[in-house]
């Protein structure tokens, strides 16, 4: 019952984030969408072990927290980098290892 | 008693024990010239003569052990056996076999070959194989010495082979000359021929007996413990064919005569003293196989196949001793003669006698060729032709004229030198065996031996000095043959020349060698006063004459057989008394038995009596005493009777003729046997060469070369190719197929990542539900 309304919600979040990914120019935006998607997953987890009452997806939900952060730290490091050289974020505009 | 005698048999002493290193030495130190003997500061002589003084250290201390045994261990031999190899259970084994004749053989090689690798220092000195030569040697007396120990067949024809290797090298030592290089493989090939004897004999014997072990062997026979005396004689047969080759006997001896080519100490070493002594000794080593498979002494046997070739050797080579101007060849034929004598001696059951003229021959035959070297290197400008170069030089050279007088004596067998104790014993033997016929064939070759011997001492000796021998005497030279053929001479004889070739221009005006020595140097002179000291010596080891058999009792336990009973000479000693009742005891058996010629003795040797010897005597006084009139009248007063005889009388001429080309039989072999057998063969088999191999060898390249063309153009460059380029052009059409995949747009990456996610996902639930 409960898990059903979580995994909607997570479902959603999945959804948006992936249109965030694809559909956003915005270097800024598309890291904000993978932590909706690293989010939903999380959800994902901790609903489950809700349901199964053990706490295996309580603790992968912290880790994935803890390397959601590190990820993000990363990111917004190479767009700061990419920024500084060409004054720009806009991943469109990054096309030099088109085959 | 027994016990006695097994604690001595298990120690006979350290020589003894150790005799297996007579040959090694020598064989070590063959190696040793050749790898290093070029940076010694003798060019590897040196080694060689300190092996052969350490073989003879150790040969000589193991003689004296050997005749220091004097009790029950008297004559029991010292077999020590290791294996070398083996294959299917059979061993071929290495060792030796100490008894009187290995003994009597040991330390007369590895005394022989020490004097004359002494003599050979000064003789070749300077030779551009110097070193090769000093191996060579070397690695004969290592090959005779293994020969003469050898314990069983196989280390016999071991030893055998290297001899005629050695043979081989040392005839053809000189090989620029043509003529020394077909004389080496003359003398190689036709002991090869016989020496298939020896390999097809071993098998049979190893076939009759089941071992190739020489005592086994003699054991065996004199017991006579084999199926059928019909293979055993063929075995002997085969066996003794290898001894004729070996051992220059008529129709092989051939080659010997040619040897001489090689350098004279070579001819006294190997072709006179003791390799081709091998073959005799090879008789007596294995005798009772011969003695009973030929029947030799049965009781009204007139000829045995060993006698009759003995003999007949006896009396050719002796003839052909008259015809010769070589100083070698008269003594190369000489040799021939008396290795005749020595199977002779064999063939009519005379071991003792053959084995002893072995012994006594060896010295004065060795010194008379180390005599004809001295001369020819010191008096003769390296010719050894006697009608141009010698003569009238005993009073330049008079410790050569000495012990070649002495050996002289020796080989006609005058009295109270050693050839005379060693021979006439022989000859006696032949009579006493009931072999009349050899005794004929004995007395006849003495005569002829000491008519021989007077001709070649009167024309070296004696007489006017002519040629080299005439400059060296410092003479006018009556050299009447022409100054060009002595030179052709010169150079054939001899590959090196101390005194240089400019000095035969000297020779025609004769004018006086101021230099001249008086005699040659010592390493010459001092090895021919050793062997002119044993050719008188030697003899009175076993001298019936003077009542001596202490050479008979030191050796009898080599002859593989008893004596027959009624032997009264020997009665004296215990051991002939035990083996002389032993063998009565066998009689009386045999003669109550089933099988009385299951006992196999030889006869005991004749008691000596000077009214015996006296008809040999005489006609060796009558030869000498021809023969030195015939010489002086033919060679040096030319009188008209007898100078040019053979070019007078038709018969005598046709005669000369023969003898002077070797009873044509190198006209038989070369021309008859060679071409019509070689020949056809040689021209089929080149027919078969050209047309059947190469054109099998042709027919299979033009096939390989289709084959090649075909592949290359169908396979490799349709198929591997075709497979090669085919993947190429699929990879790189993929490739183009797929860039614009790669645009280089990570929102088009993040579509495709969970676009393909998506399908996953319900590819699993599709296949989940």
């Amino acid at each position: 019952m409960y898990a059903y309304n979580f995994l909607i919600l997570a479902a959603a979040m999945f959804a948006i984030g992936v249109f965030g990914v694809i559909a956003r120019r915005n270097a800024v935006t598309v890291l904000m969408s993978i932590e909706l998607i690293l989010n939903s997953v999380n959800i994902n987890l901790v609903a489950f072990a809700l349901m199964n009452d053990t706490y295996d997806g309580h603790v992968f939900a912290l880790f994935v927290i803890a390397i959601a952060a590190a990820e993000v730290g990363v990111g917004l490091a190479m767009v700061l980098m990419i920024y500084r050289n060409r004054r720009s974020i806009a991943l469109d505009e990054l096309s030099e290892l088109r085959g | 008693m027994s016990v006695f005698a097994a604690e001595a048999v298990a120690d006979p002493g350290w020589f003894l024990e150790n005799a297996w290193l007579i040959p090694v030495i020598p064989a070590v130190a063959f190696f040793g010239i050749i790898f290093f003997g070029k940076r010694l500061p003798r060019g590897g002589s040196e080694l060689g003569i300190v092996s052969m003084l350490a073989s003879l250290v150790i040969a000589a201390g193991m003689t004296l052990q050997w005749i220091s045994h004097v009790d029950a261990t008297h004559g029991t031999p010292v077999i020590k056996q290791w294996t070398w190899w083996q294959s299917g259970g059979l061993h071929f084994q290495l060792g030796q076999h100490i008894d009187g004749l290995a003994v009597m053989a040991l330390i007369l090689v590895a005394f022989i070959s020490t004097l004359v690798q002494i003599y050979s220092t000064e003789y070749v000195r300077g030779d551009r194989r110097y070193t090769h030569f000093f191996a060579a040697l070397t690695l004969f007396s290592a090959g005779m010495l293994t020969m003469v120990l050898a314990p069983n067949m196989v280390q016999l024809i071991l030893g055998w082979e290297i001899m005629g290797l050695c043979s081989f090298m040392l005839i053809g030592h000189w090989w620029e000359e043509q003529a020394n290089s077909r004389a080496a493989l003359k003398a190689f090939f036709t002991v090869r021929v016989g020496d298939m004897g020896l390999l097809v004999g071993t098998a049979m014997l190893f076939g009759i007996f089941g071992t190739f072990d020489i005592a086994g062997i003699n054991e065996l026979t004199a017991a006579g413990d084999f199926e059928s005396k019909q293979i055993l004689m063929w075995a002997a047969i085969a066996l003794f064919i290898a001894c004729i080759g070996k051992s220059g006997q008529f129709p092989l001896h051939t080659w010997l005569p040619d040897a001489m080519a090689g350098p004279t100490p070579v001819s006294s070493l190997l072709h006179s003293s003791t390799m081709v002594v091998a073959g005799v000794f090879l008789v007596a080593r294995i005798y009772p196989v011969f003695h009973v498979g030929l029947e030799i002494n049965l009781a009204g046997q007139e000829f045995n196949l060993i006698a009759v070739i003995g003999g007949i050797t006896v009396l050719v080579a002796a003839a052909l001793a008259f015809v010769q101007d070589d100083i070698k060849k008269v003594l190369a034929y000489s040799t021939v003669s008396q290795l005749g004598y020595m199977m002779m001696g064999l063939g009519v059951g005379a071991w003792t006698a053959a084995v002893f003229h072995i012994f006594t021959h060896a010295f004065f035959k060795c010194c008379l060729f180390l005599c004809a070297g001295s001369i020819s290197h010191t008096a003769a400008h390296h010719s050894f032709d006697m009608k141009k170069d010698m003569g009238g030089i005993w009073r330049k050279m008079p410790v050569t004229f000495a012990t070649w007088m002495i050996s002289t004596a020796a080989l006609m067998g005058i009295p109270f030198f050693s050839g005379f104790f060693s021979k006439d014993e022989i000859i006696d033997s032949a009579k006493h065996n009931d072999y009349t016929i050899f005794y004929f064939v004995g007395i006849i070759g003495a005569f002829m031996t000491a008519a021989y011997m007077t001709r070649a001492t009167w024309l070296t000796f004696f007489g006017t000095p002519r040629g080299g021998a005439a400059h060296f005497m410092g003479v006018e030279s009556h050299d009447d043959h022409g100054h060009a053929a002595h030179d052709a001479h010169g150079d054939d004889a001899h590959g090196h020349d101390d005194h240089g070739h400019d000095d035969h221009g000297d020779v025609k005006h004769g004018r006086p060698l101021p230099f001249a020595p008086s005699d040659s140097p010592w390493q010459l002179t001092a090895p021919l006063i050793i062997l002119a000291a044993l050719a008188i010596g030697s003899g009175y080891l076993n001298a019936p004459a003077v009542g001596t058999h202490w050479f008979h009792h030191q050796t009898e336990s080599s002859i593989g057989l008893h004596e027959a009973a009624g032997h009264g000479e020997e009665a004296a000693h215990d051991e002939a008394a035990d083996h002389g009742e032993e063998t009565a005891a066998h009689g009386e058996e045999a003669a109550h038995g089933p099988e009385p010629a299951e006992i196999y003795t030889v006869p005991p040797a004749p008691e000596f009596k000077w009214s015996a010897a006296a008809p040999g005597l005489g006609l060796v006084a009558l030869g000498i005493g021809l023969s030195a009139f015939l010489s002086k009248a033919v060679f040096e007063d030319r009188r008209a009777p007898f100078a040019g005889l053979t070019r007078r009388n038709k018969l005598l001429g046709a005669g000369h003729r023969f003898l002077v080309n070797k009873l044509y039989l190198d006209a038989l072999y070369e021309n008859v046997i060679v071409k019509a057998i070689a020949h056809p063969i040689s021209k089929a088999a080149y027919w078969v060469n050209q047309n059947i191999i190469d054109g099998v060898v042709n027919g299979a390249g033009r096939t390989g070369k289709d084959v090649g063309t075909w592949v290359y153009r169908n396979i490799d460059q349709k198929l591997v190719d075709g497979a090669v380029n085919a993947s190429g052009t699929v990879a790189s059409e993929t490739g183009h197929a797929l860039q614009p995949v790669q645009s280089g747009k990570v929102n088009q990456y993040g579509a495709l990542l969970f676009g393909a996610a998506a399908v996953g996902a319900i590819v699993l639930i599709i296949t989940n539900v």
